[in-house]
């Protein structure tokens, strides 16, 4: 303790000790701070120094425009259009609710949208998918950008995108085979399929766009910028372009397509139709009625309308009845029913049968439509005249060991998927014994298999359901020399110019042993019924100048009004193409399938028609 | 008073006299603030368009202000200041009340008074002048300091202008104060049991005005104020403003490794790092020089609060003493607070590392401190050099 202020001190030990306890702590803290420093610095630089890269750099995407798609002539079926959209960035968003829904409020007054909700849509998306950037309006215009932009303290977050989007410049034609494009989902993006393409992507979800995704999607580019805090561009460190994908040629013939589809819509409302090449596969049409225009789904869509489009009420657009639907196929069966028959050897193609309008088979009566009756007769003129009578009878012979008929309706492509290159396709059925047995035991029918049901089969009644696609292969196997087609709609990749980059390969088709005699008794029987005295479809092809072979067919529905049926293959004898064609509740094959499936034959093969074409013949 | 004068005369050979002080101290502040001009010049290159040397050309010139007045400092006889204290004590409180009366017209900021070249900031300077005022009142009781009568009255003393400059809002020059109080108590040898009680009242405060006052719906502290104190638990999962500074304080430290990233300190240049030529400008040093720059720092720091102390065993009186503890205690509280929070060991609470932050009112207060501890040590020597004649 000092005595006088006056005179120097003594170090007194109490302040020597206390002296010392201040330098300890300061030596504590210098030991503290520069352990933490070496721990920071030496021991954890790399991560920093990671993380302050990861500060500065951002990847920004640029996306690629997909590949177009165009028909077999070069016509674009699918385009890119430009979009400006409005996007929110969920981390420059403001972190607080209340000032988040000041911005939504705003933005809902500017864009014209319903604020409470927008705000909900908004924010469900933010917390479904956290990384997502929602879409606040697509197709905005230039002055709504600008507006956007130069205001980017009220709007936090906001921030306008480009982007590309799909355009179908035909609407209506070919809309069930496009599919569209959207996100890629988390399970794609696990998917070997969707090497390359990360969150945020849009890829192919269905049709053409998902099955041929891998060639139409394109690479996007990137450009890595440095950043400063407040997000300021301040350089550009490295850029991609990027690369749009390719060009997809279809097999697809506009004008064809356009023309089944007015033929189709001028029916009952609900149809579809296969147009394809008889010897290769090659799919010129595939629609379905009623159609849609998938310019919608490019821009965001209610779900009410959505819901519309696919119910029953307004005959479910999106369903596409040409591959997906499933339908008793009427007298258009007895292709194969007769094929079956000669290669069961139950019939040469000269047998003769006796029709006499009905057969009586256990109690039970099998009666010609129409009631008429035919006589004795051969295979040929039973196509040409569309004895049911002749085909019940082959129907009951073959209800036996083996089961021709199934065995070599299965050969032909029934109840089984056809293999087009388009996902969703429904694989029908071929009713069988052991299904009407499995299905009478789970209690799902009230019998069991009994000659009845192959009767019914011969003629494409009961149980049956297959599609347009499905009957336009079998009839080109018989027409060209017994090869069951893959059908395919994809021709080849091409770069934007057009020049082929890489063929699709056709796919190989089952090669079926069927005489030469048999499949042309069979077709001659179908020239017969196009063209012969008292052939079912007769009228309705006279005066048209190529020679062709096609089969009526009406399905019988309980409660219903009839199906229309019609397959051609033309030009007869030696068939190219071949059309299916058929309209849910047209009435006769002749009434209405055929009169359609003229129209679309008359542009198939470059027949210039006049007038109108008269539906009417006999009955099937 | 005729031994001051006595000492007034022999100062009159002013070339004895500097070569009296204490030369390791002075490369300590000169190092410092070189290391703080630089620094500052590389970090603020970009922050003012068109004016790249805006705040380093600012910074020289305060440090030029405070280096001319750590020499008059040095040449002046300290123990004057004892009997100036009321005086002293008067112009803390009455700038700190100055500054809260103008401050009310100058944007709502009532830290400081604008001046045309420099914005005062009183409560700066309040540091030396509350360590100058107190170790004079302490002095006066030399006889009773053991009393639990001194150590409440200087505690009072204290905690007065504390609390005014909490208020202004700027919690780090309260907190400061506070450590200056205590050691000046230390020093002047209060019972380790009026210790124990100023700890308890504290600890009493700290749950009233971050729990109860609260509760029952007053704010002593600002929401950002608490914010601050408390983000450094767990800057990962603070979401706000504080845990986005700490974390980039850590990368810019962190990723400077072991010599730094130089020109390519983008944490700095590309505004990541906030404040980086004030309060997070040793941040600045761990980014471009690395370890071995902010260790450099760091052990000018060590010389200097080494040679403060050595100052305070060597002073010729007591007042002396006491003055050379606040002034230590000042330089320490301040360098580990600041280093503490850019490393994320301490909380955010505003306040700047002396010598190297950027601003006028810190870097002169400090500078004129040091001359004071200059002026204790060097007539230390003259006495004990009379002594030994």
């Amino acid at each position: 303790m000092y005595l006088d202020n006056e005179r120097r001190p003594t170090l007194t030990p109490q302040l020597a000790f206390r002296v010392a306890v201040i330098g300890g702590v300061a030596l504590v803290m210098f030991a503290l701070v520069f352990f933490r420093l070496w721990y920071l610095q030496v021991l954890s630089g790399d991560k920093y120094e990671a993380q302050a890269q990861n500060n500065r750099v951002r990847e920004i995407k640029v996306q690629a425009p997909r590949g177009e798609i165009v028909d077999r002539h070069g016509q674009p079926l699918v385009e890119n259009r430009h979009s400006l959209s409005i996007k929110l960035t969920p981390d420059k968003l403001p972190e607080d609710l209340g000032t988040r829904e000041q911005v939504y409020r705003r933005l809902a007054k500017l864009l014209n949208l319903n604020p409470r909700r927008f705000e909900k849509r908004v924010e469900g998306e933010l917390k479904a998918v956290p990384f997502a950037k929602p879409t606040v309006k697509q197709d905005v215009s230039q002055d709504i950008v600008a507006y956007v932009l130069e205001r980017s303290s009220q709007f936090p977050g906001v921030e306008p995108e480009s982007e590309f989007l799909r355009r179908y410049p035909y609407g209506q034609v070919g809309a069930h085979l496009f599919g569209q494009v959207g996100e890629v989902t988390e399970k794609q993006l696990k998917d070997q399929r969707y090497n390359g393409v990360s969150l945020g992507d849009r890829v192919g979800q269905a049709g053409i766009e998902s099955e041929y995704d891998r060639f139409l999607r394109g690479r996007n580019g990137a450009a890595r910028v440095e950043v400063d805090a407040l997000g300021n561009l301040t350089n550009t460190l490295k850029r991609h372009q990027p690369l749009q994908g390719k060009q997809l040629r279809l097999s697809l013939d506009l004008d064809v397509q356009r023309v089944a589809q007015q033929a189709l819509e001028g029916g009952t409302g609900k149809g579809a139709f296969a147009v394809m090449d008889a010897n290769n596969g090659e799919v010129l049409a595939l629609g379905s009625e009623p159609s849609f225009d998938p310019n919608i789904f490019t821009r965001p869509l209610s779900q009410k309308r959505l819901d519309a489009l696919s119910s029953d009420e307004f005959g479910k657009p999106l369903f596409n009845r040409a591959i997906q639907g499933g339908y008793p196929t009427g007298s258009t069966f007895k292709l194969i029913t007769a094929t079956a028959a000669l290669e069961s050897g139950h019939i040469t193609p000269d047998t003769l049968l006796n029709d006499p309008g009905v057969l009586k088979v256990g109690g039970q009566e099998f009666k010609n439509s129409g009631n008429v009756a035919h006589g004795a007769l051969a295979l040929r003129e039973a196509l040409t005249v569309s004895s049911d009578v002749f085909f019940y009878q082959l129907g009951q012979y073959m209800d036996e060991k083996g089961m021709p008929l199934q065995k070599w309706g299965h050969r032909l492509g029934i109840g089984r998927r056809t293999g087009i290159d388009l996902p969703g396709e429904a694989p029908g059925r071929l009713p069988t014994p052991q299904w009407r047995d499995r299905w009478y035991k789970q209690g799902l029918t009230d019998r069991p298999w009994s000659v009845g049901d192959n009767i019914n089969l011969s003629v494409g009644q009961g149980d049956l359901l297959a599609n347009p696609l499905q009957m336009a292969v079998a009839y080109a196997a018989i027409a060209n020399g017994g090869r069951v087609l893959r059908p395919r709609l994809g021709l080849r990749i091409e770069d934007a110019s057009g020049q082929a980059i890489q063929q699709l390969d056709a796919p190989t088709a089952r090669r079926l042993k069927i005489p030469q005699a048999d499949r042309d008794a069979i077709l001659e029987g179908l020239h017969g019924a196009a063209s012969a005295p008292g052939g079912t479809s007769t009228p309705v092809f006279a005066g048209f100048p190529i020679p062709i072979a096609g089969k009526t067919g009406t399905a019988e529905h309980i409660g219903r009004p009839d199906q229309s049926w019609y397959v051609a293959l033309a030009p007869y004898p030696n068939p190219k193409y071949v059309v299916a064609v058929t309209d849910e509740a047209g009435g006769f094959g002749a009434d209405t399938a055929a009169p359609m499936t003229r129209r679309i034959l008359a542009e198939l093969l470059d027949v210039h028609e006049t007038g109108l074409v008269q539906g009417g013949g006999s009955p099937d | 008073m005729h031994a001051s004068t006595t000492a007034v005369r022999d100062f009159r050979d002013s070339r004895a006299h500097f070569l009296r002080i204490d030369p390791l101290m002075l490369v300590a502040t000169l190092g410092l603030i070189a290391a703080s001009i630089y620094t500052v010049g590389t970090a603020t290159q970009d922050d003012i368009k068109g004016d790249p040397n805006y705040f380093v050309y600012r910074q020289a010139a305060y440090a030029a202000v405070g280096f001319v007045l750590m020499l008059l400092m040095t040449r002046f006889d300290y123990s004057r200041l004892r009997e100036w204290k009321l005086g002293v004590y008067t112009v803390l409180i009455g700038s700190i009340v100055l500054v809260y009366m103008l401050g009310f017209s100058a944007r709502g900021s009532r830290r400081a008074i604008e001046l045309p070249f420099f914005n005062f900031q009183a409560s700066e300077l309040g540091k030396l002048l509350l360590i100058v005022a107190l170790a004079g009142f302490a002095v006066d009781r030399i006889r009773r300091l053991t009393d639990g009568e001194t150590t409440s009255r200087l505690a009072l003393l204290a905690v007065i202008p504390a609390m005014l400059v909490v208020a202004q809002p700027d919690l780090g020059s309260g907190l400061v104060y506070l450590a200056v109080l205590g050691a000046i108590l230390f020093i002047a040898g209060t019972p380790w049991t009026h210790f124990a009680a100023l700890g308890g009242l504290a600890a009493i405060a700290i749950v009233v005005v971050l729990v109860a006052a609260p509760a029952v719906g007053v704010e002593v502290l600002k929401p950002y104020q608490k914010d601050r104190l408390t983000a450094f638990l767990n800057p990962g999962e603070h979401g706000g403003k504080e845990a986005y500074q700490i974390n980039q304080s850590l990368t810019a430290i962190g990723s400077g490794g072991k010599t730094g990233r130089g020109d390519q300190a983008t944490q700095t240049k590309l505004d990541f790092l906030p404040e980086h030529h004030t309060d997070f400008v040793f941040s600045v040093v761990g980014e471009e020089f690395g370890f071995v720059g902010a260790a450099l720092v760091l052990s000018l720091f060590a010389l200097l609060i080494w040679r403060a102390l050595r100052t305070l065993t060597m002073a010729k009186n007591f007042y002396g003493a006491l003055v050379a503890g606040g002034i230590t205690a000042m330089l320490m509280f301040q360098v580990f607070v600041n280093v503490g929070m850019t490393i994320s060991i301490m909380p955010i609470t505003g306040i700047p590392l002396p010598l190297m932050s950027y601003g006028g009112s810190s870097v002169i207060t400090t500078l004129m401190a040091i001359g004071l501890l200059q002026s204790i040590h060097a007539q230390a020597r003259e006495t004990a050099a009379g002594k030994r004649l």
